[in-house]
């Protein structure tokens, strides 16, 4: 329905409701108390700045009983738990891994490839740094092919084509000293473009 | 014996309770007649003639509105069926292509929410084609952008709820922009600034995209808050904004004429 057409104002006539309060002071002098009409039937005289400053007080608690709550909602819309993979988790030995290896067993579940190469093992995180979608291996090609728009990654993370602008990221890797298992930890990620690959944390020599 | 019929409903207790004012047979009666009642009461009761040129009104903001009303209705129907989970969404959405009723829901909604975003893009360019964003007019321009972001919005969260590729991936694009918000995205400028004892505040299981997503990655989580955000909150506002919208086109003088 178009009804935002209109014309002439349609407000609802003003009332002219007999405001008797104005009649009566008119006949007898101008009564001197301008709160009579606000207070009915208070016997106590309020004066005008005791009624601001009490409304004042009313209104300072209002808000901040409403900002207090528009807090504890912001907080209330960060979830404490996720239905994620955790982002630390162990792959193995470091003999599951021989040398020139791209392993994806933990790429569709964790979003990693565990890589050894150049006397390194590293684990690269599955995640195009151009928008997001996960690359491919292409064991025939050497190299990470992202299907979304053709970005593409050395063994070693390094980008060389299409539109990404930087290489892939590395996650913390480490030995675990209590059963000697390989442990990553994708919520730490070491960036190359910022010279994070020598922190010996994002990779195990493995000679 | 039909007009005393007639005569005894129309006067009695109950209709009168009903129907107030008679048929109007003059203007006051008219103005009554709309005035009094709630649903006809938002509608003015003269109508300029130059506010019926459709040269020159295009009719967006009506087709606008009509298409939200369209939207809300297809909407809600199907919310009957449509379940917000991983493991329901995208094969609810099939199914209510392939087993619901008359299996075209689905698309009106769809198809109405492009002609939606199509009517309210055009309905921008012929408010600003008319001038009609100049004194008084200036505050109602500034609601309408308003609603404009909140249509975007509701497009941008409806979007991720058939679950599909398309929809996962450019939710994912989409929600990646917010990581680079300045101070309050973990990849963004400024984000180091906020750190209490050492410990950073913005990382990424707190930033605004995780508020957003409700995760570190487009699941389960997002599904739910999308579609929350997608069929009430942001309905709500939009619905309140739109009445402020046509009451301030109203209070304005009515929808603006040629000069």
């Amino acid at each position: 329905m178009t009804d935002e057409i209109n014309e002439t104002t349609p407000d609802t006539p003003a009332d002219p409701a007999p405001v008797e309060a104005a009649e009566a002071p008119a006949a007898a002098t101008p009564a001197p108390k301008p709160a009579a009409p606000v207070k009915a039937a208070a016997p106590a005289e309020v004066s005008r700045r005791g009624f601001f400053s009490w409304a004042a007080v009313a209104w300072v608690g209002f808000s901040a009983a409403i900002g207090g709550c528009v807090t504890a909602w912001g907080r209330f819309m960060f979830p404490n738990v996720l239905y994620e993979p955790p982002t630390n988790f162990k792959v193995g030995v470091p003999s599951d891994f021989p040398p020139g290896i791209v392993d994806e067993r933990f790429k569709e579940t964790n979003g990693v490839w565990i890589v050894n190469n150049d006397g390194q093992l590293y684990s690269l995180i599955a995640i195009c740094t151009h928008l997001g979608c996960p690359p491919a291996w292409l064991e025939a090609q050497n190299k990470f092919k992202c299907p979304c728009h053709g970005s593409g990654y050395y063994k070693n993370g390094i980008n060389f084509e299409g539109p990404t602008p930087r290489p892939l990221e590395r996650a913390r890797i480490s030995i675990d000293p209590s059963d000697g298992q390989i442990l990553v930890d994708k919520a730490q990620k070491y960036l190359w473009e910022q010279g994070q690959w020598t922190d010996p944390a994002s990779f195990i020599e493995v000679g | 014996m039909l007009k005393d019929l007639q005569k005894a409903i129309v006067q009695s207790q109950v209709w009168k309770s009903i129907f107030r004012v008679g048929i109007p047979t003059d203007n006051r009666k008219r103005a009554m007649a709309m005035l009094g009642n709630v649903v006809l009461h938002l509608h003015p009761i003269k109508v300029k003639k130059s506010g019926l040129r459709m040269s020159y009104t295009w009719c967006m903001g009506g087709t606008a509105f009509f298409l939200f009303l369209v939207e809300t209705i297809t909407g809600l129907l199907l919310m009957f069926y449509y379940r917000p989970t991983v493991e329901y969404a995208y094969f609810d959405m099939i199914d209510l292509r392939e087993v619901a009723a008359f299996g075209i829901m689905r698309e009106m909604h769809r198809w109405g929410a492009h002609a939606m975003v199509i009517a309210v893009w055009l309905h921008m360019f012929r408010v600003f084609m008319t001038g009609s964003y100049k004194p008084p007019r200036e505050f109602n321009w500034n609601v309408g952008v308003i609603l404009l972001v909140l249509t975007l919005l509701l497009s941008f969260t409806g979007y991720l709820l058939p679950w599909d590729q398309l929809a996962i991936w450019a939710i994912t694009v989409g929600s990646n922009m917010a990581r680079a918000t300045p101070l309050l995205g973990a990849e963004g400028p400024g984000a180091a600034f906020l750190e209490l004892g050492g410990k950073k505040l913005i990382h990424v299981g707190s930033d605004a995209r995780f508020g957003l997503i409700a995760g570190r990655t487009i699941g389960g989580g997002t599904l739910i808050r999308f579609y929350v955000l997608h069929c009430v909150a942001i309905p709500f506002v939009a619905a309140f904004l739109i009445a402020v919208h046509f009451w301030r086109v109203r209070r304005d003088g009515g929808i603006s004429g040629p000069v």
